[in-house]
Order: C-alpha cells, then structure tokens, then sequence
C-alpha cells in the first residue's frame, strides 16, 4: 500500500490585512499538520504566539487583546477533502482540491470550505491553501478607535511541506 | 444457534463500525494525535505583556519597547488636590515630563527625559537580563536592570555655583516581576539612588529603597495599577516621605494612557523616591497621567 499519512510541525501560515492605513502582515512557521491521502482527511493546529509580526506593539494587540492567546492558546482545522479519491493524485503537479472542515479561532469554531492543492514532491506532500477569515465571524473585537487600520477580512495563506508519517 | 448469532451480530457491528465511522472523527483523531506530541511542550514560550507600557505610575515597569520602536512619553503632574478651589484643586498648576525612549533590540532600550522640575535631563539605560518563560527550563520571573542619570541645570541661588558633578545623581534599580495570570502582574524593584550633593550634613548621599507594584486588569483595555516605594531607615527616610499611587492604564491602540493618583510631584527615581514631601493621606495628592504613543522606526525583520 502507498504510503498514506504526511506530517508536519513545520508548516507556515501567513495572513495578510490590506487597508488603505496599514498593512499588516504575520507568520508562523511552527504550523503542526496531518494530511492522511487514503481517506482524505486534513487536520492543522497553530500556536497563537507564535505569529511573528514586523511591530512588536501589533504583535502585543494580536494576543493579548484580538485573539486573547493565553485564554485560546492555538487555532486549529480539522476537515476532509470533498469528493476524494485516493488515486486522484498524480505522480507529479498541483492538484487542485477543495477542503471542507471545522476551523477553530478564539474558541469559535466555524464550517468552512476552501480551495487548496496537493503536490506529490519525491517522497514529500505539498499542501497550499489560500483563503479569507473575517476576524467578527471568530468573535474577535476590534475597536473603533483602529477599526479602520485592520481589514474585514483577512487573507491566509496555509503553505506545508509533509513528510511521510509512520 | 446462539454462537451463530452472536458472531454474526458481531461482525457485522465491527463492518458497520468501520464503514460508518464518520469522517470528523477520524480527522479530529488525526488533530488530536498533533496536539497529543509533545513538541508543543518543547518550546519555550516568553511571557508577554506583563505591564501595558514601560511605566507603571512614576518609576519603571520591566518593560521595554520593541526592537525599532520609538516612545514619545509625555507625563504630567498637576498640583495638590488639597490646594483648594482658588487653584482649582490643583489644576491650575503643572510639572512636566517629556520623554523619548527607543528600543535597540527586544532586550536593550536608552531613552532621554527632561523635566520640568528643576530642569532636569535625565538619560537611562534598560536591559531585559530574563524573561518569564513556560516550556522547557522554565523561569518564574522577568527580571530588568535599570541605569539612570539625572543632571538639574537649575541656576542655583545664592552664589556660588554648585560644580557640574554636583549637578548629577544616578539610580540603579533591579526590576523583577512575574505575571501570575493574564490579569494580575507584580514587580518587587530594589533601588539605589546615589546623590553626588546633598544640601545638609545629615541628608544620605545613597539612599537605599524597595519598591512594589502591582497591576490588576479591569477588562482587556483597562487596568488598575499600584506603585510604592519603601526608603530604607536612615535620615531620608525620617524626613521624606514614601512614594504612593494609584492609577489606571488605558489602552486604545497605538497609546497607553495612563491616569493616576500620587504623592509624588517628581517623574524620576531622583525626586519620587527619595524626595517625596507629600502626605497622601492628608490629601497630598497630584493629579496626573501619562500618554506614550508609539512609532515604529524600523521593522523587527
């Protein structure tokens, strides 16, 4: 049997708020992910505090007043990709595929379906994703006074390396 | 018949089992087989935020800005509030600090002040030694070291003209603290204040003093804040008063603003710690607040 479950603890994600004031950029490269290619199931978890922004101060904001790090220490998704079959991934190239799941941010948990791709690199699982999450759909309060400087909706990009998992 | 039956029931319970186990549950097994290794746990995790800026009223927080990141402070004592409505309980009167302090790295930060009272400049020196960590080798609390100097340019009356040396005190403080929860943080703060002048024969040329101080969140934005220096026995102490106040810190962005409530006219170790006049209890009491506005010179990466 081909070898079914990939593993990362390495992974990044990165997201992206684009306002006509500011932008704002982070990254976590200490994303944890399991993509198991037999029966399609995905699953991430992502230490809050390990987002690194470029200002300390916005950094300081990001958890101790938006996503409230030490209450909701992590984010995590757990989903399967829709209408999947094992042999839908070829031996070389992006497939495209859409993944649908539970997402988990500041103790919210949503149902989402996002587009993504799988790439078989060597003995290696490529997963991209990109995709937007509205900070109010997670009950994170932004208030007035920088309402303006923080997007709507912000833009994630998921990027992971896997490797073959015992 | 009856092992029939059961063997049957059996298996064909195990085939529905395996068939019906509903996706979720597998990859909810899959998130839990993450979250179950222990690498999470191998990482060592700085505390953050244990004070909302670098002060906590009059005297430091261990706090430093961040790498790049320049603060404007600005602080602000009004008079007495026992001075009556004629001075409009003590609005009418003011002492001032500006203050500009920049963060080299995470850890090291210099700053410069100067102060309405006395004219004074005042420079320091701040470095985050250890930082409260969970994970592995965990440490219980941040401590920071703190250097100040403070040189009056006061013209002095009468004659003569006191030396440029005798112009200058230095403070040196250990700043320790821990963040018990997300809401409370307490920080114990050594100190010694070197006066290179006294005026009088009996006044000490170092006074020793531990200060205390602790915040206690209101809500995510708001927080109480309280701050008292104990000067050590000596003839300081005997003929000053300790440092009290109250405030809160209020946070709405970019700046923390912070009000308060102190016996201390003075914004700097020099003045607050060992020369408080005032008697808190007796009314004694300025007024003030302190705004830092943040501004980031240059990105951490």
């Amino acid at each position: 049997m081909a070898q079914s479950k990939f593993l990362t603890r390495t992974g990044t994600i990165s997201f992206f708020s684009a306002t006509p004031i500011e932008d704002i950029e982070a990254r976590s490269q200490m994303v944890g992910a399991a993509v198991d290619v037999q029966v399609g199931q995905v699953a991430f978890t992502v230490p809050m505090k390990s987002f690194q922004f470029p200002k300390s101060l916005m950094q300081e904001h990001f958890n101790e007043n938006y996503v409230e790090s030490e209450k909701y220490p992590r984010a995590t998704f757990s989903g399967r990709l829709v209408n999947w079959t094992a042999a839908a991934l070829p031996a070389t190239g992006p497939q495209p595929v859409q993944v649908e799941g539970d997402l988990t941010i500041h103790g919210v948990t949503k149902h989402i379906r996002v587009p993504g791709t799988l790439e078989k690199q060597g003995n290696r699982l490529l997963v991209k994703s990109k995709f937007a999450v509205a900070p109010a759909d997670y009950n994170i309060e932004i208030p007035a006074l920088v309402r303006n400087q923080i997007a709507k909706s912000v833009d994630v990009t998921v990027n992971l390396a896997c490797n073959p998992a015992p | 018949m009856t092992s029939t039956f059961t063997r049957w029931y059996l298996a064909t319970g195990l085939a529905s089992a395996l068939l019906l186990a509903p996706g979720s549950t597998h990859a909810q097994d899959l998130l839990n087989q993450l979250e179950s290794t222990p690498t999470d746990s191998l990482r060592r995790e700085y505390v953050t935020a244990t004070f909302k800026g670098t002060r906590i009223v009059n005297g430091h927080s261990i706090e430093t800005p961040g790498r790049g990141s320049m603060l404007f402070l600005i602080s602000h004592r009004f008079g007495t509030l026992n001075s009556g409505a004629y001075e409009f309980f003590g609005l009418d009167q003011a002492t001032i600090r500006l203050g500009l302090e920049y963060g080299l790295t995470d850890r090291l930060a210099v700053g410069v002040g100067r102060s309405s009272l006395e004219k004074t400049y005042d420079g320091f020196v701040k470095y985050k030694v250890l930082r409260q960590s969970s994970g592995p080798r965990p440490l219980p609390v941040s401590v920071t070291l703190l250097a100040t100097s403070a040189v009056s340019t006061l013209k002095f009356q009468p004659q003569p003209e006191r030396s440029t040396t005798s112009r200058f005190t230095y403070t040196y403080q250990a700043l320790l603290a821990r963040k018990f929860s997300s809401n409370l943080s307490v920080q114990l703060m050594p100190t010694l204040v070197h006066r290179n002048y006294v005026a009088l024969r009996r006044d000490q040329n170092d006074v020793y003093a531990l200060g205390a101080a602790a915040r206690q969140k209101l809500t995510k934005r708001v927080a109480l804040t309280a701050e008292y220096y104990y000067v050590l026995p000596g003839n300081t102490a005997d003929d000053y008063r300790n440092s009290l106040a109250l405030g809160f810190d209020i946070e709405t962005g970019g700046h923390v603003f912070q009000l308060h409530f102190t016996n201390s006219q003075g914004m700097i170790e020099k003045f607050f710690i060992p020369q408080t006049t005032g008697n808190f209890f007796d009314g004694d009491i300025y007024f003030g607040f302190n705004i830092s506005r943040a501004f980031q010179l240059s990105n951490r990466e």
